[in-house]
């Protein structure tokens, strides 16, 4: 690794002098080190090439070495020639390594691919930072100078410095001057400069700068050593305030996900009364149809990938509420007033259903890819916040609000509350309680089927996805309140957060238990859970 | 893709009636060599197990195509313990009392294979055990043909610290006896090599865990202290896949903060977008991107058999190597009665699949090349270093102070899988 780093260095010395002169490789030279790619027997020998490369100095190497690094060049087996490849359709689109133009096709058996490794990887990044900080896209100088405060390096102070006078955008200005900073902690600066740069270093407040300040304070004494003490000291407490901000968000995200899970179970467990098993094969189905309409996609409408979710939604819907439907109508409806039969009976629906899905896609899991909305994360502070979980928070809460209106301000959520509340008399009024029992199973399946499409984006879609949200399914919907949509939301949300505060301390495995036994005591203390419904509809 | 799927259920369907036929017809099949195949094809576990099902009767299948063994046919005997450990003792008791098998290969996790080693120590077969695992166990009828933490765990930690200059490390794994203690190995393996106490994070989650957001934060707080940190990760089957979503969208990445994975092949990968994950480690003694020609034979065989889209992992090859085995060792005897295939089949080497062979130690474990793999984009693996020759299987690790004095041989005289070198007598730890 040492070695690794001085070869770096090196190479950013050299490519720091290099530019200064505003000198340019001249094309040849730059092919003729590129050819040399297609001749490299292994990892030592390419990163020679790499190094070689770096060392010419001119920007117009970033191309072929981000190709590599993300696996792309490759060298024609009949003649050497090295190029970018990109496939298309079971061949490859051959690219020129300097400037990216398309001249030609191959069969993808024609090319050798140029071997790469993370720490080739590495090498190429910490290269790629020294020749891009003068790149005219401000992203790409951004992305170099956090690069290179990571990598502080005494050599690089004097490149930094000519970027840092050039530079116009703010913010890339200070990333420059942060990774500066970095640097003359580590160099032999006079004291008032390291002064200056513990104060720049600090403004980061993140665990990059806590680690780097935390390295410098060993080192350094007197005046300079206090100074680095109080930095750290203040971005230690700061962090603690983002670690509960944290843990909160944290918690609301899997009391998001358990709130998925449970709310279709709110309704054919809380409102129906039905111990319903088969509870998570819904889900299942919702993901494997997920799965299916992913499938069409890919194969046949392409462009249409960032829409797969969306098309997949009501999709999942009328699949799993028709399986509900046909459950209630073929098994359910003979049960009603028979917990322990109807327990039985939908298990034994579930491993139907299990060992169905099971002939039918395979026993492993299956690819559910994320849409580019939904990949990747941001920073909020000193939180990264991911796409996924955050789509799958406000997916939650639209479809407890969508629930919440059909329940209170239709009339075939107010036939539902007659029927639950008080069945004889709804069916004196005329209400056709059978069709409203089947419909209200069907809207709980279905739901549960929606959140198999969320769910799909955070978990394995597999025959057993089902099985593993059950048991939590149930946990929330008792502890919140059997009955209630208002208590299977605080019960999921305070189960999440409570779970992420545990975890830290605990850990995954104890906490789980905790969690556990905090909710049997708590039945205990009330049978009835968080938001106990009264009056008469209790007794019946 | 269609046609797969109901050529496989027919398979299934198959199997299960076979299985049943078998059972009525015992009495009249004197003139087949029966082979158990003793893996769960319904529960958590299917989704790794039923591959190795298949590749079982692909096997039998070309064995039978060859001209049998001995004369004789083979026929395959499939039951399903259902991802039930005690039904897996049950089920291995059938097959050798009432089906009356000669061999049988099977098990996954270790807790499948400790629940059903009595039964096979009392009836006195034969158990081929295809998966890699946690070592500390040699038993007379159990020949361990997937790889010991010698052969995977330790030389996994080996390329991190010299290749990539590792100095900082997170365990984490599932809770369970195969990660606890594998990462107990390792431990006293990096203290060994100066590790600190404090760069060492050991983490354990529940089976089927799915929210990684804190796990994988901590992870990345933990190696932000300044110093190379890698993962090594004995996360089990179903857990892996939200771990590695969790990771990507994390943007950890493999250049920062490498991952080397213990229990995630081929086979687990076909699961999960793995754009985001280049880079990625695994340690194998297989992959199926290692091309030479006997692989690319079974690749072809294989993907004939099952699907074009089928992969191939590391455990269809121990298979595979225990398979040749056992049928050289059934030629050299003479006879498929087990107490003589014992001593035929020590020293018996086949041709593995990655273009060497494969040898049965005294110690009932063989001898593999071990390979650590880069995940690509296509959700193959690209072999990065190798060792540079075979590796012995150390059934008893020289690294925990309570087995380091172990050894196990079963040539006769001493015939024994837990002799003390320190005390000159057979027994102490690990009766099994």
């Amino acid at each position: 690794m040492s070695l690794l780093r001085a070869i770096a260095a090196i190479a950013l010395f050299v490519s720091a002098m290099v530019c200064a002169a505003q000198a340019q490789a001249d094309e040849d030279t730059l092919r003729g080190i590129i050819a040399k790619f297609a001749l490299s027997k292994n990892y030592d020998q390419t990163e020679e090439i790499i190094v070689e490369l770096g060392a010419t100095g001119d920007p117009a190497v970033a191309r072929v070495l981000n190709a590599l690094s993300e696996g792309n060049l490759a060298s024609r087996k009949s003649d050497k020639a090295v190029f970018i490849v990109r496939e298309a359709g079971g061949k490859v689109a051959l690219l020129d390594p300097l400037t990216g133009e398309n001249v030609g096709e191959e069969a993808a058996g024609a090319m050798d691919k140029v071997k790469v490794k993370n720490s080739l990887r590495r090498l190429i990044r910490d290269v790629l930072a020294g020749l891009t900080l003068g790149s005219p896209d401000p992203q790409v100088r951004l992305n170099a100078a956090l690069t290179m405060f990571a990598n502080p390096d005494v050599s690089a102070i004097e490149s930094l410095d000519a970027a840092i006078a050039e530079e116009q955008v703010a913010s890339v200005k200070l990333a420059m001057q942060q990774a500066r900073a970095a640097s003359i902690l580590i160099s032999d600066a006079d004291e008032a400069e390291k002064a200056e740069a513990i104060d720049l270093v600090a403004m980061r407040g993140d665990r990059d700068a806590l680690s780097l300040l935390i390295g410098f304070s060993v080192r350094a004494e007197g005046e300079l050593k206090e100074a680095a003490l109080a930095a750290i000291a203040d971005i230690e407490s700061r962090l603690a305030v983002w670690d509960a901000a944290q843990n909160v968000w944290y918690g609301i995200s899997l009391g998001s996900v358990l709130l998925l899970a449970a709310i279709g179970l709110a309704i054919t467990f809380g409102v129906m009364g039905v111990i319903n098993m088969a509870h998570g094969e819904m889900v299942m189905l919702g993901a494997y149809t997920t799965f299916t309409v992913q499938a069409v996609i890919r194969a046949s409408f392409p462009d249409l990938f960032d829409w797969s979710l969306v098309i997949a939604l009501p999709l999942a819907f009328l699949v799993a509420g028709t399986v509900g439907f046909l459950i209630e109508r073929g098994v359910i409806r003979f049960l009603y007033g028979r917990p322990l039969e109807t327990l039985l009976a939908t298990w034994g629906v579930s491993l139907v259903l299990q060992q169905t899905v099971r002939s039918i896609y395979g026993p492993t899991n299956r690819e559910v890819g994320n849409p580019s909305w939904m990949s990747g994360s941001f920073d909020l502070g000193q939180l990264a916040i991911t796409w996924n979980r955050l789509w799958i928070v406000v997916f939650a809460i639209g479809v407890f609000v969508l629930l919440l209106y059909v329940f209170n301000r239709t009339s075939w959520g107010l036939h539902m509350r007659a029927v639950t509340q008080n069945r004889r008399m709804a069916s004196s009024m005329g209400i056709r309680t059978p069709w409203v029992d089947a419909f209200t199973f069907a809207l709980g399946s279905g739901i549960a089927g929606i959140a198999g499409v969320a769910l799909s984006q955070v978990d394995n879609v597999s025959p057993d996805l089902g099985q593993s949200y059950i048991i939590d399914s149930f946990m929330v919907v008792v502890f919140g309140g059997v009955g209630n949509l208002w208590g299977t939301l605080v019960g999921a949300l305070s189960l999440g957060i409570v779970n992420k505060f545990l975890e830290p301390y605990a850990g995954a495995v104890l906490g789980k238990i905790l969690v556990l036994v905090l909710i049997i005591l708590f039945i205990q203390k009330r049978p009835r859970g968080l938001f106990a419904l009264r009056g008469r509809a209790v007794e019946t | 893709m269609r046609g797969t799927h109901t050529k496989f259920a027919s398979m299934a369907a198959a199997g299960a009636l076979a299985a049943g036929l078998m059972f009525s017809s015992a009495a009249y099949a004197q003139d087949t060599i029966k082979v158990g195949v003793l893996h769960s094809l319904s529960g958590t576990m299917a989704i790794s197990e039923t591959t190795l099902k298949d590749v079982m009767l692909m096997l039998i299948e070309q064995q039978n195509a060859k001209g049998g063994l001995l004369g004789k046919q083979l026929e395959a005997v499939v039951v399903d313990p259902a991802s039930d450990w005690p039904l897996f003792a049950e089920k291995a008791r059938e097959l050798i009392s009432v089906n009356d098998v000669a061999a049988v290969f099977g098990c996954w996790t270790s807790v499948s294979r400790k629940s059903v080693l009595p039964v096979f120590e009392e009836l006195n077969s034969l158990l081929f055990y295809p998966v890699q695992y946690e070592g500390e166990e040699s038993q007379r009828n159990v020949f361990y043909t997937g790889a010991a933490p010698n052969q995977q765990a330790i030389p996994a930690v080996d390329y991190l610290m010299n290749e990539e200059g590792v100095e900082r490390w997170v365990l984490a794994g599932t809770d369970y006896v195969y990660p606890q203690t594998t990462n107990k190995i390792l431990q006293a393996y990096l203290e060994s090599k100066g590790v600190a106490p404090e760069d060492i994070m050991i983490n354990y989650t529940p089976f089927g865990h799915s929210d990684w957001q804190t796990i994988v934060t901590d992870i990345k707080n933990f190696g932000s202290a300044g110093m190379k940190t890698a993962v090594v990760s004995t996360i089990n089957g179903d857990a892996n896949v939200p771990f590695y979503k969790e990771l990507g969208n994390q943007g950890i990445k493999a250049e920062d903060i490498p991952v080397v994975a213990f229990s995630v092949g081929e086979e687990e990968l076909a699961g999960i977008d793995t754009g985001p994950l280049v880079g990625h480690l695994a340690a194998w003694n297989y992959f199926q991107s290692v091309e030479n020609d006997v692989n690319a034979e079974f690749i072809e065989a294989w993907k004939a058999f099952t699907g074009p889209e089928r992969v191939t992992n590391d455990p269809m090859e121990a298979h595979v190597i225990g398979f040749n085995m056992w049928v050289q060792a059934v030629e050299k005897a003479g006879t498929t009665d087990p107490d003589a295939v014992i001593d035929a089949i020590i020293g018996v080497s086949v041709p593995n699949l990655t273009g060497g062979y494969s040898t049965m130690m005294p110690n009932h474990h063989i001898t593999k090349p071990v390979l650590i793999g880069e995940i690509q984009d296509d959700g193959q693996f690209e072999v990065v270093w190798e060792t540079s020759g075979l590796v012995v299987g150390d059934e008893w690790s020289d690294y925990l102070p309570d087995s380091k004095d172990l050894i196990a041989d079963w040539r006769a005289p001493m015939s024994c899988g837990n002799f003390n070198v320190a005390t000159g007598k057979c027994g102490g730890k690990g009766v099994n």
